[in-house]
């Protein structure tokens, strides 16, 4: 379980996140909805340590972790618990897709190079890219890579993995694959928090849904309660607008 | 051109060509090496912004960039006795052109750095990799592929450098050329047939940078 407390960041003058909480069990897939700026890409960054928060902690396996004064060792303990998948994707270039995913167990973790590619074939395979392994990324597809990316991240069986806009970058007829794997991924009980302009992928394969609007939780429901019955006039605005667009 | 100077540059070519690789190669290998490694500290001190060190590392890079090698050689051979340290001919060129490179070459490897997104660093993180390892495996590795053909660069200038170490009385081409001329008064082509020799080592790294440049494309 993760909880993410009090989180604050602000960039210069302007407030990006003002004070988010939430929760995240076990198994959960949770979906971060939002217009752009609302703060939901900051929050997973800051979440990561790759912003440093104004404040906030995240209770993460029973541990505390300070979001603005953490040591660089808790930090390198905190991120080998966690997955993370960029919106263009950040495959390592000089690695093929099978050595992109071992990379972090055997530098990292220090596994055995035999351990680390039996689990690295393995993770490939779960995302349908056990063919490509020997590819480099410039030989692949945006949604190959994505799905390489995605292999990654889960290799190691983080607690949770966080997706920043997995498919933004994508071309449509792309996204498709990426979110086949997502929710195959959500299926399978991966603990995922997903910020997304996917509503399918909301409606279907999240749990809950979290709306952020100006760096606050503006709503957080399950799922089908926020797409059939939601509470705020905010949230409702925000449907309304998504189904007044041609999504 | 006479029977006598054809004979005299037949005789002189293997001397020179001795010169070059006794004195000329190892000078541009060793001076490249250590040059090397300064250049890749002097970038990374900058782009892992350590304080202090990262101010040092621009300092350096302002003061050899700035002022001309002859200069830099004087000082060093000439002017450093005049303070107590003294060191014969070899090392003071040693030490001037490496220094020489690692300022240029930081400048290139910082580039071919900051060229890799940055976002494959902060993946790195997220697979768990500090910032030493992702510099390891993942950054330096791309970089030097991207730096490559301007470090080839460099080295082809070493090579042409290392006949200011002539002015501190190392015995290079130059010199060895000059010593061979005084004798006969060829300047005229004991000068070509020096510069010859240095076009010759050129071109055999131009051709070893085309080779390699080809085996790094294959592995993309």
């Amino acid at each position: 379980m993760i909880e993410v407390c009090n989180v604050k960041k602000s960039f210069g003058e302007k407030e990006v996140l003002r004070d988010v909480s939430f929760r995240v069990n076990d198994g959960d897939v949770i979906a971060i909805l939002g217009p752009s700026g609302s703060g939901k890409t900051t929050m997973l960054r800051c979440l990561s340590f790759l912003e440093t928060a104004d404040a906030g902690r995240v209770i993460f396996d029973g541990k505390e972790y300070d979001l603005r004064h953490s040591s660089r060792k808790d930090i390198l303990d905190y991120r080998k618990k966690i997955g993370f998948v960029f919106q263009d994707y950040q495959l390592f270039g000089n690695k093929t897709a099978l050595e992109n995913v071992t990379e972090g167990l055997i530098v990292a973790r220090k596994m055995k190079k035999e351990e680390a590619v039996e689990r690295g074939l393995a993770a490939l395979d779960r995302v349908g890219m056990l063919d490509h392994k020997d590819f480099y990324p410039s030989r692949m597809s945006g949604g190959q890579q994505q799905r390489v990316a995605i292999a990654r991240a889960m290799v190691s069986e983080p607690g949770v993995i966080f997706f920043d806009e997995p498919t933004s970058a994508l071309d449509p007829e792309l996204t498709g694959e990426v979110l086949n794997v997502m929710e195959k991924l959500a299926k399978e009980g991966t603990t995922m928090v997903v910020v997304t302009h996917e509503m399918e992928f909301a409606r279907r394969g999240a749990d809950r849904v979290i709306l952020m609007e100006g760096g606050v939780i503006v709503e957080e429901d399950d799922s089908q309660t926020f797409f059939t019955a939601p509470k705020t006039e905010r949230a409702k605005a925000f449907l309304e607008g998504i189904r007044g667009g041609d999504r | 051109m006479t029977e006598r100077i054809i004979q005299e540059l037949i005789d002189s070519f293997p001397k020179l060509l001795l010169t070059a690789l006794k004195v000329t190669v190892p000078l541009t290998a060793i001076s490249f090496t250590i040059g090397i490694l300064i250049a890749l500290m002097t970038a990374l001190v900058q782009i892992a912004k350590i304080p202090v060190l990262k101010q040092l590392a621009r300092f350096y890079v302002w003061i050899i960039r700035g002022t001309p090698m002859l200069v830099q050689l004087f000082v060093v051979y000439f002017g450093l006795p005049s303070i107590g340290v003294t060191l014969s001919a070899f090392p003071s060129a040693i030490i001037v052109l490496s220094l020489s490179v690692g300022a240029y070459c930081s400048e290139t490897i910082r580039g071919a750095i900051e060229s890799v997104p940055k976002g494959q660093l902060e993946a790195s993180y997220c697979v768990g990799m500090t910032f030493p390892q992702a510099m390891r495996r993942v950054i330096i590795p791309q970089a030097m592929t991207a730096a490559f053909p301007p470090l080839s660069n460099s080295l082809i200038g070493l090579v042409k450098d290392t006949s200011l170490a002539y002015s501190i009385a190392v015995v290079e081409i130059m010199a060895q050329a000059q010593r061979i001329a005084a004798r006969s008064y060829d300047y005229f082509w004991l000068y070509l047939e020096a510069g010859l020799v240095y076009l010759l080592i050129c071109t055999l790294l131009t051709w070893l940078q085309r080779v390699i440049e080809r085996r790094m494309e294959r592995k993309r």
